[in-house]
């Protein structure tokens, strides 16, 4: 009994990644590869500006998609996301795999490393089975080179039967020739067949009873493949077959009998669902492994030597935890050193700006009030973000950055690891937990990495506590402030450095703390298992690294400061300058809350910062300098120095700022984080959780130095 | 002669082995295999973590880490 086919195909369009094509006759390429193989290079190089991401439809994974023009066709990239294998153990796996078998992609490009070959031919063999209208890009050429492998290209097009083009992605070598492959193949008739790996006896014997029925029900794909998944009896593919044709495919009689049938053989043979997959797998491992021995010639055996002596010193017993704090403490020392400066050009600048344009409304007979909201709210406000937050952001990100692409941030993970196994946690939060430098909001989204449910939870609700680029400026003001103007002269910058290298440390100790009581008490469970690649180290391509850091990153997030900040601005000046009865509202909310605020070390002023700084850290400190103004706006202030005149004359003690610094650690997540998370966990519950975790601890924290210091009278 | 099989865990950095065996099962195999761990497959000790676990060994050219779980359910024998 045959099934019509064109009927069922819209039912899977439904859960299927929508493609944008420009026009109708535009070629889908799926691009595929492992981890740290240089695709997103590959793709970044291919489509230029011309991208855009999302999701995949229903999934947590992200999807970017990108078009480039060749020979005057269209092409759109879909680049799928990085994996190891499509045996489906993870939904990054099942969304790649179904997108190759189901989304009906015009071609395949796989990109794999060329200094890594063998493990990398394990996803081409298992992608090839599925289709082999593919094209294989062997990328990391140059660094091949360095290390004396050679790689026989031709070769390798002739074991696999595909073509196959190297490439330096980073300097855009042989990406003609790639899209000339591309462009040949997809002008082609598409094939249907696939690569075939021989299996042992009884599988091979298996597959030929399935095949023929599976042919004759779902003609159009590739029919050998799909009997040995069902063999396996892989339930992920089997749903997304049956979503794809509409109907339960095991419920055809025939099918569901041959797979009987089939499934016997296998069993007299002695072969259970255990041993089958390994069976599988080993066949693929062997056969990759079989055509490197042939196209792989290392002119030097000990190619990775360098690495691994790196390796040796940074990760080692005495030196490893050391260097990292080092590291972090010099990336702080230059970034404060750094910012000091530009800071200061940019304040006397937007300054300067400000006197013209109050002398400009003046002269144009603007009305007071309004001139006095616009000048001392939204753009003092503005004034102070941008020139307090840009220098900061522009000097770490890209500093941060450069340690991504180095690779060090894989070392950072396997050195913290020990202590996240301990805290029940995932090992890959130590990464999630970098990317929260940045952004918490990036290493929300970072978490999807982790796969246990569980584990990303934990690394979700605790992200919060790393501070992100938002807050490391008002950590570095008041520590400056407080803590370090004792010293003077380079000095000072040294000891602030320290000093926030210290509240990092703490930080991480109550990130891993509360993990520890979480998987203790609402999120019970035992860690899971965890493989981590540490890839070579490879040099940080700093032009791009600076352009992407500040395009990306530096613009956006001071993009994002700004257009709360505006509002902000002008928020609080109409809650400074409006009085009800003999105060302003300012006033009157924080004589509201500041009972409370004393008891944890603070003032009402500041915890109205912080309830107010909610759409973004950034505007905390303008806040309780605006609300610390006798004509509640914001006052120019020329240095560091006055800033602390102000905030003394104010009340703050050491112990203020002892709480300040831990509240700004340790409080809610910022807007943008918020809605991450509601976004990544699809669920209000655990959106609040993560809300009332870190502000508990940090009150609880702040409440008990207080107590602390109050009982024994230190202050 | 007998074979001398034992845990990956207990395989002293800088020498290589060769896979005999998985014992682990589910999600945990799989994950294994797809690194290409299977018998006979060979693997050096690199380098341990500031805290002895996890450790770093080199399998089929790429450098991955694996917690102290995770290895001892891999049977090696040194070569």
């Amino acid at each position: 009994m045959g099934i019509k086919k064109l009927s069922m195909v819209s039912v899977y369009s439904e859960n299927q990644l929508i493609i944008e094509k420009k026009y109708p006759d535009d070629k889908i390429i799926a691009l595929a590869g492992n981890p740290n193989v240089g695709k997103s290079t590959v793709f970044n190089n291919l489509t230029g500006l011309n991208q855009h991401t999302g999701n995949w439809p229903g999934k947590t994974v992200t999807n970017a998609q990108g078009r480039f023009v060749h020979k005057g066709k269209g092409f759109i990239l879909v680049d799928l996301p990085g994996i190891y294998s499509l045996m489906a153990n993870s939904v990054e796996e099942e969304v790649a795999r179904d997108f190759i078998c189901f989304g009906n992609p015009d071609a395949t490009v796989i990109v794999a490393d060329a200094t890594c070959l063998e493990r990398n031919l394990n996803l081409v063999l298992q992608t090839l089975e599925i289709t082999n209208n593919a094209i294989l890009c062997v990328n990391l050429l140059d660094e091949a080179k360095n290390k004396k492998i050679n790689i026989d290209l031709k070769e390798l097009s002739k074991q696999l039967g595909i073509p196959v083009t190297g490439t330096c992605a980073r300097d855009g070598k042989g990406l003609q020739a790639l899209m000339d492959e591309v462009y040949n193949l997809t002008m082609k008739k598409p094939s249907k067949a696939g690569y075939v790996i021989k299996y042992d006896k009884p599988i091979e014997e298996a597959i030929s009873i399935l095949e023929p029925c599976i042919r004759e029900v779902i003609g159009h794909f590739n029919c050998r493949w799909v009997a040995l998944k069902l063999l396996d009896g892989d339930i992920t593919l089997i749903n997304s077959i049956n979503q794809y044709l509409g109907k339960d495919i095991l419920e055809e009689t025939e099918i569901a009998e041959k797979i009987q049938l089939a499934r016997e053989v296998l069993i007299n043979s002695g072969i259970d669902n255990n041993l089958f997959r390994d069976k599988v797998v080993s066949r693929i491992v062997m056969r990759a492994e079989e055509i490197s021995r042939k196209v792989v010639s290392y002119e030097n055996e000990l190619y990775n030597l360098r690495d691994r002596k790196i390796d040796k010193i940074i990760t080692s017993k005495g030196f490893g935890i050391p260097i990292m704090l080092a590291l972090l403490g010099f990336v702080f020392w230059l970034t404060i050193i750094g910012a000091n400066y530009p800071s200061q050009v940019l304040s006397d600048g937007l300054f300067w700006l400000e006197d013209r344009l109050y002398r400009f409304l003046t002269d144009i007979n603007f009305p007071v009030i309004l001139k006095s909201l616009l000048v001392e709210g939204v753009y003092r406000t503005l004034a102070w973000v941008i020139s307090v937050m840009l220098p900061p952001m522009a000097i770490f990100f890209p500093l941060f950055s450069m340690l991504e692409d180095l690779g060090y941030l894989p070392r950072i993970a396997f050195n913290l690891d020990n202590f996240f196994k301990k805290a029940c946690a995932h090992g890959k939060q130590a990464l999630t937990m970098c990317m929260g430098f940045g952004c918490n909001a990036a290493g929300v989204v970072g978490c999807r990495i982790i796969d246990s449910p569980r584990e990303r939870l934990i690394a979700i609700i605790t992200n919060t506590f790393v501070p992100c680029n938002g807050r490391f400026p008002t950590l570095i003001t008041i520590i400056a402030i407080f803590f370090a103007g004792y010293f003077s002269g380079a000095f000072r910058s040294l000891v602030s450095a320290f000093i926030l290298t210290m509240l990092i440390v703490f930080s991480i100790i109550m990130t891993l703390l509360l993990s520890k009581i979480l998987s203790k008490t609402i999120l019970k469970g035992l860690p899971s298992s965890f493989t981590l690649e540490l890839p070579p180290y490879r040099k940080p391509q700093i032009g791009k690294v600076i352009a992407r850091s500040i395009f990306d990153r530096t613009l956006f997030v001071l993009g994002r400061a700004v257009i709360v900040a505006a509002p902000a601005g002008l928020i609080i000046w109409l809650m400074a300058n409006i009085t009800v009865g003999d105060m302003s509202i300012l006033a009157h909310c924080a004589g509201f809350l500041n009972p409370f605020a004393q008891l944890i070390g603070l003032d009402g002023y500041i915890l109205t910062a912080f309830i107010l700084g909610f759409p973004a850290n950034e505007i905390v400190i303008p806040i309780i300098i605006m609300s610390y103004m006798s004509q509640g706006s914001l006052m120019e202030l020329e240095n560091l120095y006055q800033l602390g005149e102000l905030l003394r004359n104010n009340g703050w003690t050491w112990l203020t700022a002892v709480c300040f610094v831990i509240f700004s650690l340790m409080h809610w997540p910022c807007g943008t984080t918020f809605l991450t998370i509601k976004k990544e966990t699809q669920s209000w519950k655990w959106t609040i959780i993560s809300f009332l975790v870190p502000a508990i601890t940090g009150m609880l924290v702040c409440f008990i130095i207080t107590t602390a210091v109050r009982l024994f009278r230190i202050i | 002669m007998e074979r001398n099989i034992f845990p990956l865990n207990y395989l002293p950095l800088g020498k290589k082995a060769r896979v005999r065996d998985l014992i682990s099962n589910g999600s945990t195999r799989r994950r294994m295999l797809d690194l290409g761990i299977i018998s006979n497959t060979e693997v050096e000790a690199l380098q341990k973590s500031p805290s002895g676990d996890p450790i770093a060994y080199c399998i089929r050219g790429a450098v991955i880490a694996l917690r102290s779980e995770e290895a001892s359910q891999i049977l090696v024998e040194e070569i």
